[in-house]
């Protein structure tokens, strides 16, 4: 990104995603499916973005592309200056280890290992120290309210403190981007709630970008701006109240 | 980190664990029970060949040092070569294998005793009827006898007259003149031994030796003891390698197959550290460690299988087969499991590496 940072034109700064006329079709067998049909995004740094859209509309598959679990069929996708249609295997392991956290509906914690645990091997991945945690992981880690928890394993904690942790987790490496999909679906509302509030409230003191798919219209209010997937492309995308 | 990752895995499947660890002792028991047994065999034979007290053993032409072809020599060459310089004693014995590793040896007492510095006795005394055999404590402790005890050995009943030490050339012994007339090898002996009057004579008498009696066997006992080894046992070598293949195979095809379930198992688990940015080579170190575990540990429990098995050697045949505890062995068991082990984790390995994060982590 040659114009990151500050403007003093008043410019917006280079989004940290940017995303044209991307496609994406799956391969099984003789049928090939189009999840992406030409999507366009721009996502600047800072942004909390809900996506919203119906079941197989595409949203999970523009975030595997965004995330660098998969590549791109075509088109142009821009992820913290990298360009993921140049990069092969090893760029988007590299940008998945350095750029983005991903936090999935399903939690999806280490299972034998301890909140501390999981953590630490998310630091050791992207080859940061492990035995002592950063200050600023540590407000993060009193903000989730997980702090009493680390030394639990999965199993013995409730669907609301894992998924408290799988975002420590995702953030532990303090990547640009968080993406989280459904992150609300396996809770009950008060965990809902709680999770939502997190989540603003991380985007909002630290300034942590955050995608986040969500089926829930009120879940998708507390991002600044929602965009409504359809049939694999981008079919609305509106400012929330007050944004 | 990688550690606590794998040793976490490998406690959360315990049976797994403890299956493939048990299976990979398996060969490792082998080997190290194979190469105790022998190095307790040799080591044993070592100790009772130099106990006779002999400078040089002299056998029939052909004769080979762990093979007995029984009453091969006259027994009127004792008498020879004792005239032979630098030779103060001279002793034949005939000796009979009995079956597995042991053998009857007949004796004359009196000059085996006196080359040998005499039995020592445990219980009873020497040779007092032809009838009368004296067998070793070891021997004793096999076959449960005692001094006054009868004993069959070559179909026929002999009294045990005496219980003796072991460490003396054999684990049995027997008149001479009994064994010749059981074996009808009158006047006939098998080997011959040889005390000099300063053992630094021995190399030069024996190659003195050799050229007057050129096709006999003739060794010094330092020659003996030299000869002594795995190799001087026929095929023993070649089965070992046998044993060490088979090692190789079951290690690698055990932890092939319990890396290749642990890596479907835990489809789910590579696709999150994948999706954490973890390299193919960290989720390959990942399964190779945990394949190294499984090795060190089978390695681990096949050396505390081989003390049992030579405990359980020991309790059913102390005189004939010593197992022995060969250290310098542990390494090279351990280094076949744990090398069997890595190789087997090649494929699951390559399986783990190549999952699709996507795929794996909708992993049921
Ligand atoms: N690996 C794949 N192989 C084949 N088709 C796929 C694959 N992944 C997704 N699809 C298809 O792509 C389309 C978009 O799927 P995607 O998961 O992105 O939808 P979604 O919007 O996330 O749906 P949901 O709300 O149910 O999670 C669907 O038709 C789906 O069946
Ligand atoms: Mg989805």
């Amino acid at each position: 990104m040659s114009k990151a940072g500050t403007n003093q034109r008043g410019e917006m700064p280079d989004p940290i995603i940017k995303v044209r006329d991307l496609w994406k079709v799956y391969q099984s067998g003789r049928v090939s499916v189009q999840a992406l049909r030409g999507v366009n995004l721009d996502v600047p740094l800072g942004e909390f973005l809900s996506i919203v859209g119906p079941s197989g509309s595409g949203k999970s598959t523009l975030f595997h592309i965004v995330g660098g679990m998969t590549p791109p069929t075509s088109g142009e996708v821009w992820v913290g200056g990298r360009n993921l249609s140049d990069v092969g295997d090893g760029g988007r392991t590299e940008l998945r280890r350095t750029t983005v956290g991903f936090v999935f509906q399903k939690f999806n914690l280490l299972p034998n290992l301890t909140a501390r645990d999981n953590i630490r091997t998310a630091l050791h991945i992207s080859g940061q120290p492990t035995s002592v945690f950063s200050k600023d992981f540590l407000d993060i880690l009193d903000l989730l309210g997980i702090a009493g928890r680390l030394d639990h394993k999965p199993s013995e904690m409730s669907g609301g403190e894992q998924q408290r942790v799988a975002i420590a987790r995702a953030l532990a490496t303090r990547p640009a981007i968080l993406l989280a999909d459904e992150p609300t679906g396996n809770l009950d509302s008060a965990n809902s709630l709680a999770v939502l509030k997190l989540m603003r409230d991380l985007n909002e003191r630290l300034g942590q970008t955050i995608l986040m798919i969500t089926h829930n219209d009120e879940a998708a209010q507390y991002g600044h701006r929602i965009v409504h997937m359809r049939d694999g492309v981008i079919v609305e995308s509106s400012l929330t109240a007050g944004h | 980190m990688i550690f606590r990752l794998v040793l976490e895995n490998v406690r959360h499947r315990p049976v797994r664990t403890m299956l493939s660890v048990l299976l990979i002792a398996v060969p490792v028991t082998l080997i190290l029970a194979l190469i105790g047994l022998s190095n307790g065999f040799l080591e044993d034979s070592r100790k009772r060949s130099a106990g006779v007290g002999a400078d040089i053993l002299f056998k029939a032409p052909g004769g080979s040092l762990m093979t007995f072809s029984t009453g091969a020599l006259p027994q009127k060459i004792v008498d020879v070569l004792m005239t032979e310089p630098h030779v103060v004693q001279a002793t034949g014995t005939l000796v009979q294998p009995i079956g597995g590793f042991d053998s009857i040896n007949g004796i004359d007492i009196e000059a085996f005793g006196k080359m040998s510095g005499g039995f020592v006795y445990a219980e009873g005394h020497g040779f007092q009827t032809p009838d009368d055999v004296l067998v070793d404590t070891w021997y004793a402790q096999q076959r449960k006898v005692h001094a006054g005890g009868k004993i069959n050995l070559l179909n026929r009943d002999w009294n045990v007259a005496g219980i003796v030490e072991p460490g003396k050339l054999a684990h049995l012994f027997a008149p001479l003149s009994s064994m010749q007339d059981i074996l009808g090898s009158t006047g006939k002996v098998s080997q011959v031994f040889l005390k000099l009057d300063d053992p630094k004579n021995a190399d030069k008498v024996a190659a003195a030796l050799k050229v007057k009696y050129a096709d006999y066997g003739i060794w010094s006992i330092s020659e003996m003891q030299a000869l002594i080894s795995v190799d001087s046992i026929p095929l023993l070598k070649n089965f070992i390698n046998v044993i060490l293949g088979i090692g190789v195979i079951i290690g690698f095809a055990v932890v092939s197959l319990s890396m290749y379930m642990a890596v479907l198992q835990r489809t789910r688990e590579i696709g999150i550290l994948k999706s954490m940015g973890a390299t193919k080579s960290f989720i390959m170190s990942m399964i190779m460690a945990e394949a190294f575990c499984l090795g060190f540990g089978g390695t681990v429990a096949g050396i505390l299988f081989s003390y049992a098995s030579r405990t359980a050697m020991h309790a059913i045949a102390p005189a004939s087969l010593p197992q022995a505890i060969v250290y310098a062995w542990w390494p090279i068991a351990g280094a076949v499991a744990m090398g069997a082990a890595l190789l087997g984790a090649v494929y699951p390995g390559m399986m783990a590496v190549r999952q699709d994060p996507i795929e794996a982590l909708a992993h049921e």
